[in-house]
């Protein structure tokens, strides 16, 4: 919203004072001031009121005049104009040599062959309106010569008030809320309104009135007619353009201006159109063409304005066309209502049309402010139009009333909410000066909310703070720390493995951490062969590729993989992230964060990448919670895993993801040469795994002994088989076994296992180490592992 | 005696001509060996008289010595030679050939955030994790924003077919940690101090600076007589330590719902100071984050009395904050997977 300095200044005396400083405080304690401000008519000087005393045709142009204007110098300038609206007797604005105009000065110069000792200028030339048909007309009463700027307030300071940050501000939709801003940070006091009394007019007849649908709130009107004037004073048509809006003719003009003055929506009616008003919402969806000449579907929630049962206008948001002042119009209803704000909004949202007016009953206006309105309107229509004349009584129907708000607290509950010490004459003052009203007793307030505030705005004693303390200014804040107790602070287990996670994929194994979405990738995992898999959808995505949310990260990993072939012959991902696994009894979205790792080889040696997945997983168990994985062959669940290798990733017994190789139909359209091999996490299944502790084991000073074995393996026969041979024989002298040789043959499997011994308390005995292993070959003996 | 002189000038010829340990060996043994020729001197002197013995013996000794000596310093010459012949076979490698640099990286929101998390757990806060799957009452009802509420359209919310929906701001959170040490708070007086950071999701079209799905970081406070002095202390102190530097910050009033009074904090701009730059739109100062003292039904909805206890709150976008550290123009890099862009992020600082 745009804002004019000259406006505000009708309401609040700011001579004297920096405007630019008082427009910067505006910002830092109301709303926010865009960063671009306007100097309106600063780049215009030397422009003047001149008479056209001859108007001859340019010789080598139909377009172009040649004229003799006096510009109040005594003695005639010829002057070449290309203006249609050229005539003797007219008096326009006159910019002389040595004007400037914006980056011109105004020479003499050669029009198509003839000099021109200045230029006829249009409003749109001097930046006054978007009028550029022909050029301005002055009333007759000017003396030539008299500087523009002296009769039109040319100059002035705009400013722009972002809109958002006035959303819970319904009282800053006008100049008069912004004036009342003004004064407070200003200190100086906030002018009343010109307004009309209308008890006066209380004798005639009222207009025919019902308010049908509790959506209104209130409505007021009042007949007028009588009005001749149709062209809106300059001054007026200059403020309304430097407020972002268009002059139309002298009455739209002022139901305009009366919206951006006070915040209220305005709207005039041809009273033949509206002789018995009633505002309610229809049964059944009809079309409604409004004053634009739009055709929109009105639907049974939009309250509509009717004469009698036709709609005439869209309640809060647009008249229709056919009640809209014409020519031929006499006598006038002025509407001056309130609406349901959330209702406007919603039909705002419905009609996808969204106006001046809608926006400001969107915020919820103050119902106070109809009549206010309607005064003030006939104050200025009988200013600009003084043969007017009303025809009603003030017609008001006031159906919904907002409670009063009164607001207690004490000087001790601001202090505490403000942590610092602002003295009561600074809170009286600052609240009276917003329109509050304050009554102190000892350190205790009574606190009266103005209607315009009362609407949402300020309800509670949280919402007399932020008066008191931005008017105070958070600059002026002294600010320090709190005062309240420490106590230690516990990672959550998650949270801190989380974090070691990263560091040991990133640090030890180099892997890249990437990010993703938490939804199927519709296109990219289809042309990698896998399915999008059913899962709960989102409702309304604007874009249906993105409607699933995924049920492993697994897929998405290898769509990153795709994308990132010919980044490197070898590279690892890994990311931290959330899937739905599926929906609990309560239909409520089981959500999983977990971790998942994809690692990518142009190799065929796919086992040694499969194992260097596993021996990272192991690292992460052993470094992260001092434990040991175990793995167990799973049956395939999804498309994209292998069916011989896949295993699910047991810790300390607990099933906590799953390790596999990718499958091949998917992998060979990733890469024909490459292997990819995957697992997949569950962050809370990890974390809940007991966190062991660190088991100091004194080293032996005895000798260690080793025993070797070579052993022939059947198929099918793994590794965590054959430790179950060992693992109830070795005592506490059997430390590790472990595979330092494989050997394979077209007929058999070999392996050789080295077993290590030691005690901390005496020299093994080669007797006792042999027995240990005679059992264990026994054992081995039984799964058909034999010595080679 | 010529002997003795015969045999040391047949020593020495053969000392000259030994190129190796082994060679050396062989002559220590058939000088000095048992059955060595000086050995044999000596067995020799039987035949000669006391005299004689005396200094033929004193002789022979002193060769042995010498034989002795001299086999060292060869052993000694030899060693040098073969480190010489070894140094003398090593090439020089080319260490200007360019370095092995494979290593892994961290997303640039791992990296914000860990900093931004540390700096708010050296002054005491927990970090709290959070779904990114929640009901309306979390995200909305819970934290004063009820249904019809104008702040619902300011953020075009993804909802699932089930009614539940990807939460739109870490502000989903709010409740569930009031509630969880609320108790502590009420009963122990321990303050509340958590920061709950979190991926959000917008349903709005993408392009360089809007993302459907982003990072924010949410952080509150809550105790008796936490004041806006301390709001303004603790934003200023986070964000200088954010950015390593003295930041200047400024509120201005701002409308979110969940908090009151609710403010816009800027800080002076990082590019130009604060004198205005195509950056800041020349005013010289950024919209960072939005932050207030926690609205009294939210504090009531947490289970706290909010006329005995107060609060405040505050959001921090990590990732503006990412693009705004590491200068990253188009938004939708981070979600890439593009490991062109996000294999440059190794480490923390």
């Amino acid at each position: 919203m745009f804002l004019s300095m000259n406006w505000i200044s009708d309401f609040v005396d700011l001579s004297g004072l920096d405007k630019m400083e008082l427009i910067h405080k505006f910002s830092l304690s109301t709303a926010e001031v865009e960063s671009e401000i306007f100097f309106k008519g600063a780049e215009l000087s030397g422009i003047v009121v001149a008479e056209i005393k001859s108007v001859e045709d340019h010789p080598e142009s139909k377009k172009l005049h040649l004229l003799k204007v006096d510009a109040g110098d005594g003695e005639l300038t010829d002057v070449v104009c290309g203006a249609p609206n050229v005539r003797v007797g007219m008096k326009t604005a006159f910019a002389k040599v040595g004007a400037e105009i914006g980056e011109i000065t105004i020479a003499p110069r050669p029009l198509a062959g003839c000099m021109s000792h200045g230029m006829c200028c249009s409003e749109y030339e001097l930046g006054i309106s978007d009028d550029h048909s022909g050029i301005m007309e002055i009333t007759d009463d000017v003396p030539n010569g008299t500087d523009l700027k002296d009769i039109y307030e040319i100059d002035d300071i705009v400013f722009e008030v972002d809109n958002k940050s006035l959303t819970n501000r319904p009282d800053l939709w006008g100049h008069y809320g912004i004036a009342r801003e003004f004064a407070a940070l200003a200190g100086r006091p906030l002018k009343p309104l010109g307004k009309e009394d209308l008890s006066a007019y209380e004798s005639l007849q009222k207009v025919d009135l019902k308010i049908e649908d509790p959506l209104c709130q209130r409505y007021s009107c009042l007949q007028v007619e009588n009005i001749t004037r149709s062209v809106s004073p300059v001054n007026m048509r200059i403020r309304l353009f430097y407020c972002g809006m268009r002059a139309i003719n002298f009455l739209a003009d002022l139901t305009n201006y009366l919206m951006l003055e006070m915040g209220q929506p305005m709207h005039a009616f041809d009273s033949r159109k509206v002789g018995k008003i009633r505002i309610k919402r229809f049964d059944k969806p009809f079309v409604f063409r409004t004053l634009d000449g739009v055709d929109r579907n009105i639907d049974e929630n939009t309250l509509m304005i009717c004469n009698d049962d036709t709609p005439v206008a869209i309640a809060g948001i647009m008249g229709g066309l056919d009640s809209e002042i014409v020519e031929d119009t006499t006598t006038l209803t002025l509407e001056s209502a309130t609406f349901d704000a959330a209702s406007i909004r919603k039909s705002t949202v419905r009609l996808a049309h969204r106006t001046d007016a809608s926006m400001r009953y969107e915020k919820s206006l103050d119902p106070e402010l109809t009549v206010a309105a309607i005064e003030r309107f006939l104050n200025l229509l009988k200013k600009y139009d003084g043969g007017v004349k009303v025809v009603s009584a003030l017609t008001d129907e006031y159906a919904f009333r907002y409670e009063n708000v009164t607001l207690s607290f004490d000087k001790a509950f601001v202090d505490r909410y403000t942590g610092i010490e602002i003295d009561n004459d600074t809170i009286v003052k600052t609240l009276m000066s917003l329109g509050f009203g304050v009554t102190l007793e000892g350190d205790s307030f009574t606190v009266t909310v103005p209607s315009w505030r009362a609407t949402k705005d300020v309800t509670m004693n949280a919402d007399i703070i932020e008066e008191i303390t931005r008017i105070y200014g958070y600059d002026n804040f002294d600010i320090h720390t709190t005062r309240s107790p420490l106590y230690p602070v516990r990672p959550e287990e998650v949270k801190s493995n989380e974090e070691k996670i990263k560091d040991i994929l990133v640090k030890r194994f180099s892997l890249h951490e990437l990010h993703s979405y938490v939804w199927a990738y519709y296109d990219e995992q289809r042309a990698l062969g896998m399915e999008i898999e059913d899962n709960i959808k989102l409702l309304n995505a604007t874009n249906p590729n993105i409607e699933t949310i995924r049920k492993s990260m697994i897929p998405t990993q290898l769509c990153q993989v795709n994308t990132n072939v010919g980044y490197a012959s070898e590279f690892g991902i890994f990311e931290i992230g959330r899937v739905v696994t599926g929906m609990t009894d309560d239909d409520l979205c089981v959500e999983k964060k977990m971790l998942a790792i994809t690692l990518y080889k142009k190799t065929e040696d796919v086992k040694a990448l499969y194992f260097k997945l596993r021996d990272i997983l192991a690292v992460l168990a052993d470094d992260v919670k001092h434990s040991t994985l175990s793995f167990v062959a799973a049956e395939p669940e999804h498309d994209f895993e292998h069916p011989v290798n896949l295993n699910k990733i047991l810790m300390n017994g607990a099933e906590i993801g799953k390790i596999g190789i990718v499958h091949p139909t998917v992998g060979r359209k990733i890469d024909k040469k490459a292997s990819i091999v995957f697992a997949e996490i569950d962050m809370q299944s990890f974390a809940d795994v007991e966190n062991a502790s660190i088991v100091y084991d004194e080293p032996s000073k005895f000798p260690p002994m080793d025993y070797d074995i070579s052993v022939v393996i059947p198929k099918g026969v793994l590794f965590a088989d054959m430790a179950k041979c060992w693992a109830n024989e070795g005592g506490d002298i059997l430390k590790s076994a472990k595979i330092v040789d494989s050997y394979d043959t077209d007929v058999f499997h070999s392996e050789t296992i080295r077993f290590e011994f030691s005690s901390n308390e005496r020299t093994l005995s080669s007797n006792e180490v042999q027995q240990i292993m005679d059992k264990v070959i026994a054992n081995l003996k039984m799964i058909n592992v034999t010595l080679r | 005696m010529d002997k003795i002189s015969a045999l040391r000038e047949e020593f020495e010829q053969k000392l000259a001509r030994t190129a190796d340990l082994i060679q050396l060996d062989k002559v220590r043994v058939d000088f000095l060996g048992k059955k060595g020729s000086v050995t044999a001197l000596l067995k020799g002197m039987k035949d000669l008289s006391h005299e004689e013995k005396k200094s033929f013996g004193a002789e022979v000794n002193k060769l042995k010595a010498y034989a002795a000596k001299r086999i060292e310093e060869k052993i000694e010459e030899l060693r040098r030679a073969e480190i010489e012949r070894e140094i003398a076979a090593m090439p020089q490698f080319d260490i200007t050939a360019p370095a092995d640099l494979t290593r892994g990286s961290y997303h640039p929101i791992t990296l914000v955030q860990r900093q931004c998390e540390s700096i708010f757990k050296s002054m005491g806060f927990t970090v709290e994790d959070y779904p990114e799957v929640v009901t309306d009452y979390e995200c909305f009802e819970s934290v004063n924003i009820p249904k019809h509420h104008p702040a619902r359209d300011m953020q075009d919310t993804y909802y699932l077919t089930n009614g539940q929906l990807l939460k739109s701001q870490t502000s989903a959170a709010q409740n569930a940690i009031l509630r969880k040490y609320g108790d502590n708070l009420k009963n122990n007086g321990v303050p509340i101090k958590a920061i709950f950071p979190g991926r959000c999701f917008r349903n709005e079209a993408t392009d360089a600076s809007h993302e459907n799905t982003f990072f924010q970081m949410e952080g509150m406070m809550v105790d008796k007589d936490i004041s806006i002095s301390n709001l303004i202390f603790f934003m200023k102190t986070m964000l200088s330590e954010v950015f390593r530097r003295d930041v200047k910050v400024r509120l201005r009033p701002g409308f979110f719902p969940f908090v009151e009074p609710g403010f816009e904090l800027d800080i002076n701009c990082l590019i130009c100071g604060g004198k205005g730059c195509s950056s800041c739109k020349h005013s010289g100062w950024l919209e960072l984050c939005p932050c207030g003292m926690i609205h009294p039904n939210v504090l009531r909805e947490g289970g706290i009395d909010p006329d005995e206890y107060t609060g405040f709150a505050f959001g921090l976008g990590l990732t503006r904050l990412a693009m705004m550290k590491y200068k990253i123009k188009d938004i939708r890099d981070l979600n890439s997977g593009s490991l062109k862009v996000m294999s440059q992020f190794t480490d923390d600082e």
